[in-house]
């Protein structure tokens, strides 16, 4: 009787070299594909419909096509699932896989990143959740453990819950340094580990807190998504609940790059996949107002480290498009050019096939969307 | 004792693919109940609970006809034969 009144569910049939585009919503999931033109899209799903779809994510590492969802039923909780067939066929855990352990006092509200690991190590996964923890699995995904470390921080306890919760949102493992590791929680601020999770230090120098009578904090800030270069991992980026910042020693220190973008707060923050100076962001009015300002939707962009950025309007909506783009919903392909990717709470999805040059609707009228990852099938294991 | 479940259609694939299932056991709560039917279908128990042993938020258990929310929560006591319903709230998706 109840799930009888289910929609009807599409699925893609993706190649070798397609670019796959996973969109998490309010309503559920969909799955995208296109190949390397990236002019026309199959849209497949809706997947898990009804339930909210923070964290996507693909892992193509060991030969694997599997994608992870972490659909959140406002009923039966929140489990993570994954399918190997690009949506055909879903996990269905018999017991939740990700769980505060007994006397933590804690309760999984919502999965909000999935992060597979280095590709050094194929079978290690991350995942970021509400209230705010760090689980991780080695055995890709068959079983997860908190990551005691940082559950255990003396700080923990005076965290605040942002305007979404108390959330994981951000997993930055270093991409040359196997023991260290960033996070990101709103509204806590970054830690990052040096001993593979035994410990961790909050990590904000020059980092604003507007809504604190302290405005730079040793922790406490509301940063909302980072980035960082494979290529020069001592090279990332920081959007902030207020600022717009830049850190050229591993996010040891940061310094304001907020130069020519008509409001420093927003969500959304992706880098080029080779180019450590190339960034692109979604500046939005203010914090009481989470809109594109003055009803034109911009994506920005710096090509030459935050010295200067650029808006990129074309074929975006410049009339009255009070539109939101929140801090998962923008993602970036690897190839060359870039493709660039955002989705809005009104349910649009926008993608540019050239870095930004100009844009074209993808899907106009799916539920809210909260996340959007990009992918490449690798060709050879078709 | 024995009692019979109501499962949800959400929930019927991990249970089987049965509507209604009878447990038999001792019980002097719903909590005990409910244990019966853990120990019989145990995905249903983390769709239903959460970490801290609670009933989630958005789920009602009917025992009876009566929400046990009314009457005591997990601690209420059950009769030999009870009915019990586990539904989703009108809240959702």
């Amino acid at each position: 009787m109840l799930s009888a009144h289910m929609p009807p569910v599409r699925h893609i049939k993706p190649r070798g070299g397609d670019i796959l585009l996973l969109v998490g919503t309010m309503k559920g999931a969909f799955i995208l594909r296109a190949n390397e033109r990236r002019k026309k899209w199959e849209v497949g799903g809706p997947y898990f419909p009804g339930n909210a779809v923070y964290a996507m994510n693909y892992d193509g590492r060991s030969g694997r096509h599997r994608i992870w969802a972490g659909p959140q039923s406002m009923h039966w909780g929140a489990v993570l699932r994954s399918t190997d067939d690009f949506g055909r066929n879903w996990t269905n855990p018999e017991q939740a896989n990700v769980k505060f352990p007994e006397g933590t006092g804690a309760a999984l509200q919502r999965i909000w990143q999935i992060a597979p690991g280095r590709d050094t190590e194929p079978n290690v996964l991350y995942c970021g959740v509400e209230p705010a923890a760090l689980f991780v699995s080695n055995d890709s995904g068959k079983s997860w453990r908190l990551a005691e470390g940082l559950w255990n921080h003396p700080q923990r306890a005076h965290w605040q819950p942002g305007g979404g919760g108390l959330c994981l949102h951000t997993i930055l493992p270093d991409p040359e340094k196997p023991k260290k590791m960033r996070i990101a929680v709103s509204a806590a601020g970054m830690y990052v580990t040096d001993d593979g999770g035994a410990s961790w230090r909050p990590s904000n120098k020059g980092v604003r807190a507007e809504f604190l009578p302290d405005k730079y904090p040793e922790f406490g800030q509301c940063v909302h998504k980072v980035v960082q270069s494979k290529e020069r991992p001592e090279r990332m980026f920081l959007q902030n609940h207020w600022g717009l910042y830049r850190s050229d020693d591993r996010g040891e220190s940061w310094t304001d790059v907020a130069h020519g973008v008509p409001s420093d707060f927003g969500f959304a923050m992706v880098m080029h996949p080779e180019d450590p100076d190339r960034v692109w962001i979604v500046p939005l009015e203010s914090d009481q107002f989470r809109c594109a300002p003055e009803g034109k939707l911009r994506v920005y962009r710096t090509r030459n480290a935050g010295k200067r950025w650029e808006p990129l309007a074309k074929g975006l909506p410049q009339k009255g498009a009070y539109e939101t783009v929140l801090r998962d919903a923008m993602a970036i392909d690897v190839l060359d050019p870039a493709g660039v990717y955002f989705g809005t709470r009104s349910g649009k999805l926008f993608g540019s096939p050239n870095e930004g040059k100009s844009w074209s609707t993808v899907v106009d009228s799916l539920p809210p969307i909260v996340s959007v990852k990009a992918a490449r099938i690798s060709r050879k294991n078709k | 004792m024995a009692f019979v479940f109501m499962i949800p259609g959400p929930l019927r694939e991990l249970a089987g693919n049965r509507g209604e299932i009878r447990v038999s056991g001792d019980a002097d709560s719903i909590s005990d109940a409910l244990s019966h039917l853990w120990e019989r279908c145990p995905a249903v128990r983390d769709r239903v609970i959460t970490e801290l042993g609670e009933v989630r938020p958005h789920i009602n258990i009917f025992v009876d006809g009566e929400s046990i929310r009314d009457v005591g929560g997990l601690r209420a006591p059950v009769r030999d034969g009870a009915e019990i319903f586990i539904l989703p709230a009108v809240s959702g998706g």
